[in-house]
């Protein structure tokens, strides 16, 4: 795959551009206040936009929809930036020696941050109960402070030292 | 007084909506207006001049104020590590020119100097908008010219305040003021954010005519406070722009916008008020020499910092043509100059400078469009 290359475009947002199979220069423009731009450069001059449209939050999801993107993470990306001062994770957990429970790892009194789902393969587990046990290769949506959620993290990942 | 304050807002108008169609900035056309309407012009204001100079003070305060609110610190850190050779380049062809030209027109050191910052500033406000209405945001040479302009931007904020100081008072303690002010915000702006951010978070939770009438308030309090310690209010407006970065920024630049349109308007015509139309003669050769160099030393940085950047030969010449344009920040600083007392002929001069290439530069950048789709099609 062509490499992506990105250029900080300073009071306007960030600009990603790369080079397509057949030769064309497709690139998007994320702009500070939200927007996204999508260009096509011209053929005989591709440092020069040919076309570009503009879309609001919401177009951009449609089109990250249609080109596959992923629903769930999003959304909670989503709920993350409307709250301010709320950070949200997801924590793989890596293989441990023994089965552990949400309640035995003290992730809330020890982190302030929360672990409010768990996917498992893809069946989810929302809101669990202290003595929900983890298993190694589970997902743990954790939700704090962005010092909470970073401590919860090692904590998780790091068998609870 | 309603009755002329209400044709000069309709005056302006049409020539604002003349100059979006034409697709220039109404810059030079609120400075020609302002040439028409002064002393020494066929229609003389009689009854406004005093609400125009009041507005116009206010205008130049928001016009720096937003100018320092539209690039955060991280575009500034950035912009200094990846601009700093495009951007000594910059400054050395296009400073160079307005001083030497100041002292051969025997405007004194403090002219000089002044007359340098005219030549060597690109406006910003013509630029950003020519880029988004071709439709440029995404091309390859404009990160090469926002970060020229960034870095002229930070220049500034060293320059204004000890010019300011230099032209105001040239007192120790003026002088003292200047540089500390400068301190303290080159230390805000370095500092990693987010604590010193809390009051200001606080500060902007509140509703959109709070946070209108507080930020106003205090940029002009401090601008007041600014200019007693012989700094210039503008100038203290530019750095509490500079410091005030991402979510309060955009809020605030949002909130302002429409008032500085105003107000903006009103400082440009008081500046062309202040020219006498009859004064013009004497200078009209020097400006339009000193706007062919300058136009052809920023051609020569354009060009060089795209070609930097790796950027076509088309590219290059649009970065260069793009920055061509002298604007608002010319104005300012040919301002601070004569409200200084400084020889009037730097108002004049730069009257007429700005008018030329704040309309060249759109016209240039155009002209390279036109051949290059023209050339394109001829090869296809």
């Amino acid at each position: 795959m062509a490499p992506v290359d990105e250029t900080e475009l300073p009071g306007v947002g960030t600009r990603f551009s790369f080079e397509t199979g057949d030769g064309r220069l497709l690139g998007v423009i994320r702009h500070h206040d939200g927007r996204r731009e999508v260009f096509i450069a011209d053929r005989d001059d591709p440092d020069c936009v040919a076309v570009s449209v503009s879309l609001e939050e919401g177009e951009s999801h449609i089109l990250a929809d249609l080109l596959g993107g992923t629903e769930i993470a999003r959304e909670v990306t989503a709920v993350a930036q409307g709250v301010a001062g709320l950070t949200v994770d997801w924590v793989e957990v890596p293989g441990l020696p023994a089965p552990a429970t949400i309640g035995a790892l003290q992730i809330r009194s020890r982190t302030g941050a929360s672990v409010v789902a768990v996917l498992r393969g893809s069946e989810p587990y929302p809101a669990p109960g202290p003595d929900f046990s983890l298993a190694g290769g589970d997902v743990v949506l954790v939700v704090g402070t962005a010092s909470g959620v970073r401590e919860a993290r090692n904590l998780l990942q790091g068998g609870g030292s | 007084m309603l009755a002329e304050l209400g044709a000069v807002l309709l005056g302006l108008a049409v020539l604002a909506v003349a100059a979006g169609r034409l697709g220039l900035s109404p810059v030079p056309f609120y400075l020609l207006a302002g040439l028409l309407l002064g002393p020494g012009g066929p229609f003389e204001l009689t009854e406004i001049e005093g609400f125009i100079e009041v507005g116009a003070e206010v205008g130049v305060v928001l016009l720096l104020l937003m100018l320092g609110l539209e690039y955060s610190p991280r575009d500034l850190a950035r912009g200094l590590r990846t601009g700093w050779l495009s951007g000594i380049i910059d400054l050395v062809l296009n400073a160079t020119p307005g001083v030497i030209a100041g002292y051969v027109l025997g405007f004194g050191s403090l002219g000089a100097a002044a007359l340098g910052g005219v030549t060597y500033i690109s406006s910003s406000g013509v630029i950003a908008k020519l880029i988004s209405d071709l439709g440029f945001t995404g091309n390859r040479e404009t990160g090469t010219v926002l970060t020229l302009l960034v870095v002229e931007d930070l220049v500034m904020a060293v320059y204004l305040p000890l010019l300011a100081a230099a032209l105001l008072g040239a007192s120790l303690g003026g002088a003292f003021g200047a540089v500390g002010l400068v301190a303290v915000v080159l230390v805000v702006l370095l500092r990693p954010r987010r604590r010193e951010q809390r009051w200001v978070q606080r500060l902007f939770n509140r509703s959109d005519e709070a946070v209108l009438l507080g930020i106003l308030g205090v940029a002009l309090a401090v601008g007041a406070l600014a200019d007693r310690l012989g700094v210039s209010a503008a100038v203290a407006a530019f750095l509490i722009g500079l410091t005030l970065s991402g979510e309060p920024a955009e809020r605030a630049s949002r909130l302002l916008r429409p008032l500085r349109d105003l107000f903006a308007a009103a400082f440009f015509l008081f500046f062309g008020l202040q020219v006498d139309p009859g004064a013009l003669g004497p200078v009209i050769w020097a400006a339009v020499a000193l706007g062919l160099l300058t136009a052809a030393t920023k051609v020569v940085t354009g060009w060089w910092a795209a070609r930097a950047d790796g950027v076509g030969v088309w590219g290059r010449r649009r970065a260069a043509a793009m920055l061509v344009s002298r604007g608002e920040f010319s104005v300012v600083i040919a301002e601070l100059a004569i409200t200084a007392g400084l020889d009037e002929r730097i108002g004049t001069l730069s009257a007429a400078y700005v008018m030329a290439l704040a309309v060249v530069g759109p016209l240039a950048l155009r002209a390279v469009e036109v051949v290059r789709r023209r050339r394109t099609v001829a090869s296809a």
